[in-house]
This record gives C-alpha cells, sequence and structure tokens, in this order.
C-alpha cells in the first residue's frame, strides 16, 4: 500500500537517513525498532510531510508521490499519531477532531450537530468515552492521542503511524492503544508502529523492521523473530572509533545518590561516582537520565531520597548549591541551555566563572578576555575573534566552549549530558580524549550518552536506566553493547 | 460499553467540588452579568435616581462604541495579537467624516460611512500587512501606527474643530435619537455585538481564529492558512474602528485632532474584563461587549456616589488586574477538574 525505498536525507554533516526503506499493507501492523539515532523519527518526518528526501522515492497505491508538507501527506491518506500530539489547548475535543475540516451546512456555516455527531461515532468505533465539549487542555497525554486517531479516522485516514505512542502511557492506557490498534488493524487500516519496547512490538506487530545507523537492517515476520535476535540486529556494528581511554584510579566518592525519587520520572534511583571515574548513564531516549542530571543539578526538585557531594547533602532544588558543591552541568541542548548565543565567546566562557574574574563588582575587559582566551587555548578552540558571538562557532566548538565554561570553575563532578550529539568526528575524538583527561586529573565525570560505543569507550562503569528505573550496573569489563541493550529495554532475566 | 446519553447523566451526578469553577470557565459572560448587577444594585441603593430612565440610556451610548471597538480587538486578540491603533484610527475617521460634511453638507449618509469604513480598512491593511509579510510583532507595528495615525490626524487638523452646526441633523440624530427609549447607538452596538459573536462561532474562518491563538505552530501544522486569518483579523479591527468614528462623530458632535486618545486601552480593558484571554484562544464577542458595559457602568456609579474620578480610574486599573488574575485561578481550579473528569467516569 506504501513503500518508501532508498530515502536517504542528511541534516548538514549529519546523515540522519542513508537507506530508508518500508512497506506497509493494508490490514497489518507493522512494527519499526532501532536505537537512538537510528533514523527512525526521520523516516516517519518524510511520510508526514514534515522533510522531504534527499533521494529516494515514496510510492502510495503503486503511484509515486511527493509531499512537500503535513497537509498534502494527510490529504493522501496518511495521519501521524506522535508521541506528544499537538492539540489546541483551548478549543474542544470535537473542534481539535474537525479543525479546518468542520462539516458545513448553508451559507459554509459550521454544522456543530453533525460535527459533535460523527466526533461520537468515530469514539464509540473506537470503544472509548471523550467528553466532547470540554476543552483539550488537561487532556492525558494518552487522550490527546484519542483525539489525534479520531482525527485520523474522520479524514478516512488509510495509513497510520504512531510514533512511539507509548513513551508516555500507564501500563493500563497502553493496553487500551493495543486494543485500538487492533480494531484499526481489523478495519484495514496499515498501522506503522514505531517503539522502543520489544515487548510491544512482539505482542501487537505482524512484521518488524529493524534500522542501524540511518540504514535498513532487516525486515521479517514476528514470528520468524525472537527478542535476542532483533536487539542483535540492532545494535550488532563494529566499534566504529578507538577511544582515548586514560587509565585512572579511584578516589574517593564524590557524588553519591541515594534512592532518589521524582514522582513519575526516576524512582529509586542509587549510585555512586568515584573522582577519577567516568560514570556512564545508559538508556533510551524518555528513560529519565537528563531529568535525573536535571535533578542532581538543582534544576529540578525530587520529592525522595538525597544526593552528597564529597560526603554532605545538597540542598534540593538549587542549582547554586550545586555550584557551590563543586558540580558542573553541560547539558543536552547547548543552543537553548548551554550557552548564550548571541553574547561573545569570551563572555560565554568567562559566565560562570564571574566571580574569580570581578573586581570589586566590576568585570573588567581585559580580565575576561584573557581568562577566557587561557581556556580557549587550552581546549583547543577553533575561533575567528573572541568577541565574536558564540554562535558563529561550530557545533563542536560551540560544545567545547560549553566545556570551557564549567572547566574553568574547576568542578570536582561534571556532568555532561549527550557530549558528542551532532558533532563531527574529529572532535569527537577530542571532546572524549578531554572527558578522559579529566577523569585522570581526579574530576569525578558522569556522562549521558545515547551513543552505545561512546558508552562503552569512555566509561569505567555503566548505569542503565529504564523508565526511570535503574536496572543494571555493569562494570567495564562485564560490559556489551547487547547486555546494556536488553537492560535499556527492560528486559532484565534474559540479560547476560 | 456505555451510551454516550448514560455517560452525561455521570457527569452530572459527580457534584465535583471543581463544578463552580468550571462552570465560571465555561459561562464566562454570566459572571459578568453578575458583576453588572452587584455594581447597578448597590449604586441604585445609594441613589436610587441612577436607574431613572436618561441615566440607562446614556449608559448603552456611552458603552456603544467601546463595545463596538471591542469587536475588532476581541477578534485580533483571539489570535494571539493585539491592536493599538484603534483609538488613533478612530479619530482620523472621524475627523475625516466632520470634514466631509463641512465640504459637502448633503453628502449622502451612506458616502460617509464608507469614507469611515475606507479609512480604517486602509489603516487595517498596513497594520496587517507589517504583521503578517514582515513579521513585525503587532504590539510594536501597532504601537507605531498609533503615533504614526495620530501624527497625520493632528497635522491635517491641526487647532481646528467640526461642530455639531456643521454637522447634518439626520447625521447628529444617530448619536442621540431613540426608538421606544433606546438609543440608536445601542441598538446598533447589541445588533453587531449579536451578529460578531453568532459568526466567530459558526464560520471555519473565526473557529481558525481560535485555533491559532491557541497554538500558533499546531495552526499552521493543521493547514490553517495563519498569515492570512492574521491579516483579516487586522483589517476587520481597523474597518470596525473607522465605521466607529463616524458613530463617535455623530455622538459627540463634534472633532478635533484628540478625537479617541486613549481609546485603545479602554477598549483592552473591557475585552480582557470580558474575559478574551489576552494571550489569545478563548473568549467571545459578547463577553467583551459585557466588560464594555461592565466598565461603562462602573465609571458612572462612580461619579453617582461622588467618587473622583482619579479613582475611578484606579479602581479601572484594579479590576483588569482583577480579572485578568481571576481567569488565571479559574484556570488553575479548573485544569485539575479536566483532569480528574476521565478518571471519574473509569
Amino acid at each position: 500500500m506504501l513503500v518508501l525505498e532508498h530515502a536517504e536525507k542528511s541534516f548538514g554533516a549529519v546523515h540522519a537517513l542513508e537507506d530508508g526503506d518500508i512497506a506497509l499493507f493494508a490490514g497489518e501492523v507493522h512494527g519499526l525498532v532501532g536505537e537512538n539515532g537510528a533514523g527512525k523519527s526521520t523516516l516517519v518526518k518524510i511520510l508526514a510531510g514534515v522533510h522531504r528526501p534527499d533521494a529516494g522515492r515514496l510510492v502510495l497505491d503503486g503511484e509515486e508521490a511527493i509531499f512537500d508538507n503535513a497537509k498534502q501527506s494527510q490529504a493522501a491518506g496518511i495521519a501521524i499519531i506522535f508521541q506528544e500530539p499537538i492539540l489546541f489547548p483551548d478549543l474542544s475535543v470535537a473542534e481539535n477532531i474537525f479543525v479546518g475540516m468542520q462539516p458545513l451546512k448553508r451559507f459554509r456555516r459550521i454544522d456543530g450537530r453533525r460535527m459533535r455527531r460523527e466526533a461520537a461515532a468515530v469514539f464509540e468505533q473506537l470503544g472509548v468515552r471523550l467528553d466532547l465539549d470540554r476543552p483539550a487542555r488537561g487532556l492525558s497525554i494518552a487522550d490527546q492521542q484519542l483525539v489525534e486517531i479520531a482525527k485520523a479516522l474522520t479524514t478516512n485516514a488509510r495509513v497510520i503511524v504512531m510514533d512511539e505512542p507509548t513513551a508516555a502511557l500507564t501500563t493500563t492506557e497502553v493496553e487500551r492503544l493495543f486494543g485500538i490498534v487492533e480494531t484499526l488493524r481489523a478495519t484495514g487500516k496499515a498501522v506503522l508502529f514505531v517503539s522502543h519496547r520489544l515487548e510491544e512490538i512482539f505482542a501487537i506487530c505482524q512484521r518488524v523492521t529493524v534500522m542501524r545507523d540511518g540504514r535498513h537492517v532487516l525486515t521479517k515476520a514476528t514470528d520468524e523473530l525472537t527478542v535476542p535476535s532483533v536487539i542483535r540486529a540492532m545494535v550488532g556494528r563494529d566499534m566504529e572509533a578507538l577511544f582515548p581511554k586514560v587509565p585512572a584510579e579511584p578516589g574517593q566518592v564524590v557524588l553519591k545518590v541515594e534512592r532518589l525519587t521524582r514522582e513519575g520520572v526516576f524512582t529509586d534511583v542509587s549510585f555512586e561516582v568515584r573522582s577519577g571515574e567516568v560514570v556512564a548513564l545508559a538508556g533510551l531516549v524518555g528513560a529519565g537520565r537528563t531529568e535525573l542530571a536535571r535533578a542532581i543539578f538543582g534544576i529540578d526538585r525530587w520529592d525522595a531520597g538525597s544526593v552528597e557531594v564529597d560526603g554532605r547533602r545538597l540542598r534540593p532544588g538549587s542549582p547554586t548549591a550545586a555550584m557551590a558543591a563543586g558540580i558542573g552541568l553541560v547539558p543536552e541542548d547547548r543552543r537553548q541551555q548551554g550557552l548564550v548565543m548571541d553574547f561573545s565567546i569570551e563572555r560565554n566562557i568567562a559566565l560562570a566563572s564571574l566571580d574569580s574574574v570581578q573586581r570589586g563588582g566590576l568585570i573588567p575587559r581585559g580580565a575576561e578576555r584573557s581568562f577566557a582566551r587561557d581556556w580557549a587555548l587550552r581546549l583547543q578552540l577553533k575561533y575567528g575573534k573572541l568577541t565574536n558571538p558564540v554562535w558563529t562557532l561550530s557545533g563542536g566548538n560551540q560544545q567545547k566552549a560549553v566545556l570551557a565554561k564549567w572547566l574553568a570553575r574547576k568542578p570536582t563532578l561534571l556532568i555532561v549530558d549527550e557530549p558528542t550529539r551532532g558533532i563531527d568526528v574529529g572532535t569527537k575524538a577530542e571532546v572524549h580524549r578531554l572527558l578522559s583527561e579529566l577523569a585522570a586529573q581526579g574530576v569525578a565525570v558522569l556522562m549521558i550518552s545515547s551513543e552505545l560505543p561512546e558508552v562503552l569507550g569512555m566509561a569505567d562503569r555503566i548505569v542503565v536506566l529504564f523508565e526511570g528505573s535503574v536496572t543494571r550496573e555493569f562494570a567495564r569489563a562485564e560490559a556489551t553493547e547487547d547486555a546494556i541493550m536488553h537492560a535499556a529495554t527492560g528486559i532484565v532475566e534474559e540479560a547476560a | 460499553m456505555t451510551t454516550l446519553a448514560e455517560d452525561t447523566r455521570v457527569v452530572e451526578q459527580r457534584g465535583h467540588s471543581h463544578a463552580f469553577a468550571e462552570w465560571m470557565f465555561r459561562f464566562r459572560e454570566l459572571g459578568i452579568v453578575l458583576a453588572l448587577v452587584i455594581v447597578v444594585g448597590a449604586t441604585t441603593i445609594d441613589n436610587h435616581l441612577f436607574l431613572s430612565s436618561t441615566s440607562v440610556q446614556q449608559l448603552l451610548s456611552g458603552a456603544a462604541i467601546i463595545a463596538l471597538l471591542s469587536i475588532g480587538e476581541t477578534i485580533v486578540i483571539v489570535t494571539r495579537n493585539v491592536d493599538l491603533s484603534i483609538g488613533s484610527v478612530l479619530g482620523l475617521s472621524a475627523y475625516a467624516s466632520g470634514v466631509l460634511y463641512v465640504h459637502h453638507p448633503h453628502v449622502p449618509l451612506v458616502l460617509v460611512f464608507l469614507l469611515a469604513l475606507g479609512i480604517g480598512a486602509t489603516c487595517g491593511l498596513v497594520n496587517g500587512l507589517i504583521v503578517t509579510v514582515a513579521r513585525v510583532p503587532s504590539l510594536v507595528v501597532t504601537l507605531g501606527t498609533l503615533y504614526i495615525i495620530r501624527g497625520i490626524d493632528g497635522a491635517w487638523a491641526g487647532g481646528n474643530q467640526v461642530n455639531a452646526s456643521m454637522l447634518p441633523e439626520t447625521f447628529n440624530k444617530i448619536g442621540y435619537g431613540t426608538v421606544a427609549g433606546v438609543p440608536y447607538l445601542g441598538i446598533i452596538a447589541i445588533v453587531a455585538v449579536a451578529i460578531a459573536t453568532y459568526a466567530m462561532r459558526t464560520f471555519r474562518t473565526a473557529r481558525d481564529f481560535y485555533a491559532i491563538g491557541s497554538d500558533p505552530a499546531a495552526a499552521r501544522l493543521a493547514g490553517i492558512p495563519v498569515g492570512a486569518r492574521v491579516f483579516l483579523a487586522f483589517v476587520l479591527s481597523g474597518s470596525i474602528a473607522g465605521i466607529a468614528g463616524a458613530f463617535w462623530l455623530s455622538y459627540f458632535g463634534s472633532v478635533d485632532a484628540i478625537a479617541g486618545v486613549g481609546y485603545e486601552f479602554q477598549v483592552i480593558a473591557a475585552v480582557v474584563v470580558g474575559g478574551v484571554a489576552i494571550f489569545g484562544g478563548s473568549g467571545s464577542v459578547l463577553g467583551a461587549a459585557l466588560g464594555a458595559v461592565l466598565l461603562n457602568t462602573i465609571y458612572s456609579a462612580l461619579v453617582v456616589v461622588n467618587v473622583s474620578s482619579f479613582w475611578s480610574q484606579a479602581l479601572a486599573g484594579a479590576l483588569l488586574v482583577g480579572a485578568i488574575a481571576f481567569d488565571r485561578l479559574i484556570a488553575l481550579r479548573v485544569a485539575p477538574a479536566l483532569r480528574t473528569r476521565r478518571r471519574a467516569r473509569g
């Protein structure tokens, strides 16, 4: 019914999708799995008409289709249910379903009665009840997805793509969704179900496609596959880069996280990081790793448990206290959280260290500059002028600038969240070398990474999170990609 | 599976503590009517002449022009924009209408209103173009045009004034005439508000305004022509302000360069007090018009009970802040109610 062949898509230098292949059939639920960054989302966005593929073709009912925007994809009968649906919070449920295509009566007036009747009929078909007149504001994610599914049905969509729909759902909500997916399949829709929870894939999909590094790996009927074989297909690759790991003797405990809980985000998380050690937090997107880091750094509060730095309890919810205790955080999103993009390079680097630069409450430019130049040199930052705005730097050098900003504070614990996302291979290796050297100098490093080779290559110990809980902790020697992937998908029993 | 009819019953039986908040949320207009009744009641007890017929007439015609302007302003604010230029547009169109009569005393009524409409539409067009094509925030654009249009008005009028004596009687009568005790202006405003309220509920274009204000990015994804709709909202607001200028002239009988100065803030106050969310997405024209009546009544009531006009301004400001705070409070109270709703129904 819908076939995507050899699709390619690059964003700048990053090849998000190199060979995307998928074929969907009416009355079939097709599972799409792959690691973070395997290209699943890019493929979905191509189907949605959000991205145009650079190469490859999309065939719908035997005819080649080209989508320039989301509207065209919708008109062709493709509906996408995103992980977090986009609804109009102020409009009613019924209006959200029909926005832009409300049934009309004479004089182009909206036929409100028919709109409500049709909406009610669709919900009846789905076997769920929702108040049609209430505003969408405050609907749970699961109910918002229902509204999107109802929308798909009223537009007579034939292909329904669900992009990780279960990531934010509770168990009962997932069961209800499965019932609905089954209903959709039975009525002859083609469903593409993107998920990283393998047990879900095996529960509802007839066929599975595995992707890795932007490429199609295999497509097979579900009953020809087993969980271990799918995991092998997901991770099976060569260690592509060598990691300059400097061995360091772990010292005393710097960070001690005990039974830390933030309701609905992470539960009962305990681990330690010693000085001179690199500890990796592994897990899939949405497992609660970034949230955990934010809580440790005091951006978010926690509900229970404690965090100790150098044996002293950390005040919850205070980044100032965390910084005073010697924690530095290099956030995931450097553009929005790590740097002030319009500030100059020197001001960004000195930003977290103004206490040591200032003279009687004033910040002498010369002091700021020499301070920044010193750190830029140490990190081999490639820049034009230190007074240029920081957005003139390349992605990798921006990341170095964030690192410089925190290293300048001489932290005892550095938390880095996805330190090498979206930067080129060369700079990547430099960042890795830098982190390794830091650890060798006795800094405790907590690294969040979704890239397994990076985790395996860099970490002395690996803590794996799945849905907010620690499923396993590995020492460097006992960790393998397969074992981490098992733990990260919640399949603990089978872990080697 | 239970049917929908049974379901509704479950909701009614719920008797939730959030029920009142939710009710206020859905029927915001009734809250304003309630406030209006309280203000009028309290003032009448203090001074029984407050409700005498001429006073009610004055209340109605006084609020009529603000109510008219609030229709256009509501449309713009619902799209998450704002039109600050309406006071200046009103002033320019009022002066232009007056000058037209001075030079052509026998010009037909229709032509005067067409001129007023044209001036307003042109101003709205300029606002809309700058906001949608150049993508400048509407707050900045209309703050600019507020001064530009007022400047043009001032340069043109200079120190001149058009008086009621220079205007034909048929025109002046629109301002003071009544039908069965109800002033013309009041009737015109009521009819306009009724039509606009209905239209804002029943046309796709109007619902698009709400969708855009509710979530501009989602509106774009849903295929709504966001730019064209926002543009239209500004043209409508400008046109209404233009026509309101002609009515303004007929009501006050004289016009100079400062006609309608500061009206934009009175109107925005009325719109917000009337329950239109300042960040767009929700609120009704009816609510905004009732807000205009309420504010105008409060001003008059304060005069009747001998409160200085300085205090009445402070009170209007307090009411504005209070209305917004009240909205936030209701929204916060409703949010958990909306969340538990599903669970309560199983």
